[in-house]
């Protein structure tokens, strides 16, 4: 892996001891992770597994039930505005505004996160929304709404990334294209950490390193 | 893309050029190939490196862009953009108001002194009516389709961005209301000393009830069918300007002075101007769990 190199640095984001409680049942327990730059991390388990939850959690939208969340090896509400710079997170909801054309959407989004707004065009162009820019997001398809939110992804300098079902309604040369941009995210020094149901098809497995979240009646009892 | 085109290109022309003996122009072809292989590599290489800076820099030194003033502006905009796209947000708050305070004349009567007496409390109520049907809005659909999330991941701090979004409210519900009112006064037979009263009393007293509107909603944001709570949460908080408000109007329509009632509104609107946005924000975290 090409990641042994940087093993010594500090990791990025990392959990210490994570408890995860939903309507009173028990999703994970005592998980603690190290992400580095340049790892690949998928989440992976079935439905109502917490994979969302250990999403929101990691970027700090929703909070454990117990554990703590470092960015750089700081507790992530000590340095929320320097974590929340470097972080992008892309959840379930795609935060496109049908009032609003894509252009707009997008333009909206990188202000929002203190990027630039410059070359928004041609980021539209990268996910296949060249003349649509002018539309309104609500005369859009359910997935071009997911399109013009990955745009970001094209403009983040955010060396964390923490995508939710990123390829959801995306079509196939769409996964493969995101796919490339998640192995160059990780080659420049930024890690990618992602749930899907799909396999992925251009990154290799040795490059990935998966979370297994295994939630059984069992594992609530013992 | 291009730069492989271009090495595409370069390759073709040399093919052509060297057609005439073969041998050499195959090896010129690898050459070529190997040369413009090294380049791209280098090319992306480069690439990487200035992403690598362009990270590095964004750790240690904020990037202009996140300026508080330029964080608000971006929400106001954004909200007033969507506001113009989606006209009812505007009309419905007003319509409603209008509606009210005309249909009360037609159930009382029409006699000049009952109405000018009740006229404050009609168009006060009225305008409170207004904003808390109006207040649901605020965050709603930004909740139900994630900007909300984006907004609180922001790295610009919560209460710039909420600040923006009820001056938006503001500016879309309570503005127009203002703008209203007299007209409505004048059908309300309201006595001539009170009008400045009631337009300085609704041009301090809305601001309040967005900003303390703000705080139910992102309180009742998570919830599927909040407006009940909504509406219990705000409503007694809404009290204390309604009161001091045709409280004001009622003394200058006796010619008295009213500073004093006006002062304590006031005070009620810095007040809530100062810690409401904050408590949003709380609110906002909790509701988004």
């Amino acid at each position: 892996m090409n990641t042994l190199s940087k093993k010594n640095s500090t990791p990025l984001i990392s959990a210490k001891k994570l408890t995860c409680i939903r309507e009173e049942r028990l999703l994970f327990d005592e998980l603690s992770l190290e992400i580095s730059a340049g790892d690949i991390v998928q989440v992976e388990g079935p439905n109502g597994s917490g994979k969302t939850s250990l999403l929101r959690i990691l970027s700090g939208l929703s909070q454990p039930y117990d554990g703590k969340i470092f960015y750089k090896n700081q507790l992530i509400s000590r340095c929320r505005e320097e974590f929340h710079q470097n972080l992008l997170y892309f959840g379930h909801l795609s935060g496109v505004k049908g009032e609003m054309t894509a252009e707009e959407n997008l333009d909206f989004n990188l202000a929002l996160h203190g990027n630039n707004t410059t070359e928004s065009l041609a980021y539209l162009a990268n996910v296949n929304l060249a003349g649509f820019e002018d539309s309104l997001a609500s005369h859009l398809s359910a997935g071009q709404h997911r399109r013009i939110a990955l745009a970001r992804l094209y403009q983040s300098h955010a060396p964390i990334w923490i995508l939710d079902e990123p390829f959801t309604a995306i079509d196939k040369q769409g996964v493969a294209s995101l796919e490339q941009l998640f192995i160059a995210h990780a080659a420049r020094g930024g890690c990618v950490i992602l749930t899907t149901h799909q396999d992925l098809i251009t990154i290799k497995p040795e490059q990935v390193t998966k979370i297994t979240l295994d939630y059984s009646y069992d594992s609530a009892f013992d | 893309m291009t730069l492989k085109a271009n090495a595409e290109q370069a390759t073709k022309h040399s093919v052509t050029k060297h057609t005439t003996i073969k041998s050499s122009s195959t090896e010129s072809l690898s050459a070529e190939s190997v040369i413009m292989g090294k380049v791209s590599i280098e090319h992306i290489s480069l690439e990487s490196s200035t992403l690598k800076s362009t990270t590095l820099e964004s750790h240690t030194q904020s990037s202009p862009q996140l300026s508080y003033r330029h964080a608000f502006m971006l929400v106001l905009k954004r909200d007033l953009t969507i506001a113009m796209r989606h006209k009812d947000d505007i009309i419905n708050p007003l319509l409603f108001f209008v509606i009210v305070v005309t249909l009360f004349p037609l159930g009382i009567g029409p006699e000049a002194q009952t109405l000018s007496r009740i006229a404050p409390g009609i168009i006060w109520v009225a305008a409170l009516l207004a904003t808390l049907l109006s207040l649901d809005r605020l965050f709603k659909s930004d909740h139900l389709d994630g900007s909300l999330e984006q907004m609180l991941l922001s790295p610009h701090p919560i209460f710039i961005l909420v600040l923006a979004k009820i001056f938006a409210h503001w500016l879309i519900t309570g503005l127009p209301l203002i703008l209203i009112a007299p007209l409505l006064a004048v059908l309300l037979h309201l006595d001539e000393r009170s009008y400045t009263a009631l337009l300085l009393t609704l041009l301090l007293g809305t601001p309040v009830l967005s900003l303390l509107g703000a705080v139910g909603v992102a309180l009742t944001v998570g919830i599927k069918k909040g407006g009940v709570l909504l509406s219990l949460l705000v409503l007694p908080l809404y009290i204390p300007v309604l009161i001091f408000a045709t409280s004001a109007i009622d003394t200058a329509a006796l010619g008295l002075p009213y500073s004093g009632q006006l002062a304590i509104i006031a005070a009620l609107f810095f007040g809530s101007l100062t810690l409401a946005p904050f408590a949003v924000g709380a609110a906002l975290k909790v509701s988004t769990n």
